[in-house]
């Protein structure tokens, strides 16, 4: 009996459960953080707006602004920012869904990936350089060549009206543009890769061209994925601030032209905070970073809901 | 079919190749002109006197942007002491314990922060910090850049940590080792390569940003001794630069545009090199 208990002596101890507890809720902590943050976004910005709500009401988003006389109304900016970012998505969208199908199904396989980081490349430039290369180099280009012809073009339009400023709500959408293009590119190119080969090799097989495969057998099924990417990219450029300050004009005045100097949510933020020091007019500003944040939380909540859908399987083969 | 048919199904089949060909170098075109456009403006500007002096006062030429720069690198560590341990320790969570329906909402949740925009960033912490503290400083805008940069390394850690196979993890527990050890000594260790190339894709990342330093870290035009103080930046530089009327500004927010660029790029490149041959995707 004594031979039998003896060795139980040496076996170890079972792994003490304490570091794993601990290890485990500290990490639950930090990844609760998002949510902390999220919250805190939210109230920060409603405590900061709290004296504009209560002064303007629901009639915020529909007034002008007007600093002057401590009237003060988002509609102006509103307007910039959805104006200049459906612009901005109506030029990026065919140009990524053209350069994704291009680099995922006819490009030859070398050109592919140097393209890819080419693009990513692009992405990675700060939003501050773009902005100084469009106010010196792309903006007075974009003044002299396609605007005057624009105008003659379709002149009768009344966005197409006015002077040609050059820093206009126009050239915000070009240079936002510029910006979305690789994210929708990138997430295209992902949607189109979803799409198993087998798929487009069942169309080659009935004789189907390269673009008969690519629309029959790529697009059909992306279709939803591609309206996530352009959600996502349409929400970079609500929310895009320094490029777009430096092209827009920064007038506070609506206008219908496209040719007039504007402003969106975030340049307006951007341009007057510092010199925004009566109470109102601080408060009024909190409010637009409020309607901005509400704005890009819906266009992401959408966006993650569609994309979620495409790379859904690949996330919970390891959950 | 008839040939005719064939003929025009062929036809534009090879147009519709030709616009994506087109298309592609339309997108790639203003990386080129921007690249080209900052080195013939930007390269005769940047030598010795640019990148080691402070700037001069309005009216004088020369001068440079050696604060913005040390500045730049400051506000970017600073970052890095919030953003990494946060967003690694939360990353962790998501692939090695959370519920498949938890790590739903925190994705979303991440997301959102992803997709909030910097110059909300800037305004919150200016709430946040600059208003109790009176006055903007360095761990204002260190705090603005790393809030930025949890979601982005939550988010790679969490895609990096799915590629260690569980294998790898069922063998550490086979030996007895606690779960914890085994995720900070082995899965951590196996995803190492790929986790630094998320920390410095968000380091490039931050360090182009200037709407949240707008009001935290505010700008100096000499050194700043104490991270209390408002500190300089790079991208803050470029911008009061490139409105500001004067020539000699203007040359400068290109010299300094290129040197930001050269920076941003220098990190993209060092993380290529890191993940070469290692089959580990970089990031998203």
């Amino acid at each position: 009996m004594i031979a039998a208990t003896a060795p139980n002596k040496f076996v170890l101890a079972p792994p003490s459960k304490a570091g794993d507890i601990a290890f485990k809720f500290l990490t639950w902590g930090m990844a609760m953080m998002v949510f902390v943050l999220v919250a805190l976004v939210g109230w920060e910005l409603f405590q900061g707006s709290k004296l504009s709500l209560r002064q303007f009401g629901w009639s915020f988003l529909i007034h002008d602004w007007d600093p002057g006389n401590g009237n003060f109304g988002a509609l102006p900016f509103i307007f910039g920012t959805f104006v200049s970012s459906l612009l901005g998505l109506m030029i990026a969208l065919p140009l990524s869904l053209a350069t994704a199908t291009y680099l995922t199904e006819l490009a030859p396989r070398w050109v592919r990936q140097p393209a890819m980081t080419l693009i990513e490349m692009l992405a990675a430039i700060p939003s501050v350089i773009l902005g100084l290369w469009g106010i010196y180099v792309l903006v007075p280009w974009l003044r002299e060549h396609p605007y005057p012809l624009l105008q003659k073009l379709l002149g009768w339009l009344p966005v197409f009206h006015g002077h040609i400023y050059g820093q206009c709500i126009l050239s915000a959408a070009v240079i936002v543009a510029i910006m979305m293009v690789p994210i929708i590119t990138a997430l295209a190119r992902e949607v189109f890769r979803a799409v198993p080969d087998s798929q487009r090799e069942a169309a080659f097989a009935l004789g189907a061209t390269r673009w008969e495969v690519t629309r029959l057998a790529v697009f059909k099924g992306s279709r939803r994925g591609l309206f996530g990417a352009a959600m996502l990219g349409l929400g970079r450029a609500l929310g895009e601030t320094m490029a777009v300050t430096m092209v827009i004009g920064n007038s506070t005045d609506l206008s219908a032209s496209l040719f007039a100097p504007g402003s969106t949510l975030a340049s307006a933020i951007a341009n007057q905070f510092s010199e925004a020091v009566d109470g109102t007019y601080r408060s009024a500003l909190f409010e637009l970073g409020l309607v901005l944040l509400l704005v890009t939380i819906l266009t992401n909540i959408l966006a993650h809901l569609l994309i979620g859908a495409v790379s859904g399987p690949k996330d919970a083969a390891h959950t | 079919m008839k040939p005719l048919q064939n003929q025009w199904r062929k036809a534009s089949s090879a147009a519709v190749s030709t616009f994506c060909f087109l298309c592609a170098l339309m997108v790639i075109l203003p990386l080129a002109l921007i690249l080209f456009h900052l080195f013939r403006l930007g390269a005769s500007s940047v030598d010795w006197n640019f990148l080691t002096h402070l700037p001069r006062p309005v009216g004088e030429t020369g001068g440079g942007m050696a604060n913005a720069i040390v500045g730049s690198f400051v506000l970017v560590a600073l970052a890095v002491c919030v953003g990494v341990p946060v967003g690694l320790l939360g990353g962790i969570y998501l692939s090695e314990f959370g519920s498949p329906r938890l790590n739903w909402a925190v994705r979303l949740a991440a997301d959102i922060l992803n997709g909030t925009p910097s110059i909300v960033w800037g305004i919150v912490v200016y709430a946040l910090v600059v208003v109790p503290m009176k006055g903007s400083s360095a761990y204002a805008g260190g705090l603005a850049l790393g809030l930025i940069m949890i979601p982005l390394v939550m988010r790679t850690t969490e895609a990096m940590l799915a590629l260690v196979p569980n294998s790898y993890r069922e063998a550490a527990l086979a030996l007895g080792i606690p779960k914890w050890k085994s995720v900070l000594h082995i899965v951590l260790r196996t995803a190492g390569k790929g986790i630094v190339t998320g920390v410095l894709l968000a380091c490039a990342r931050v360090a182009g940003e200037t709407a949240p330093l707008l009001f935290t870290a505010s700008g100096n035009q000499f050194w700043s001794h104490n991270l209390s103080e408002p500190i300089a930046s790079l991208p803050r530089q470029i911008y009061t630069y490139a409105i500001a009327p004067y020539d000699d500004w203007k040359r400068q927010a290109w010299a300094g545009a290129l040197v930001l660029i050269l920076i941003t790029l220098a990190l993209n490149a060092g993380v290529r090199v890191l993940t070469r041959g290692s089959g580990t995707p970089a990031g998203e």
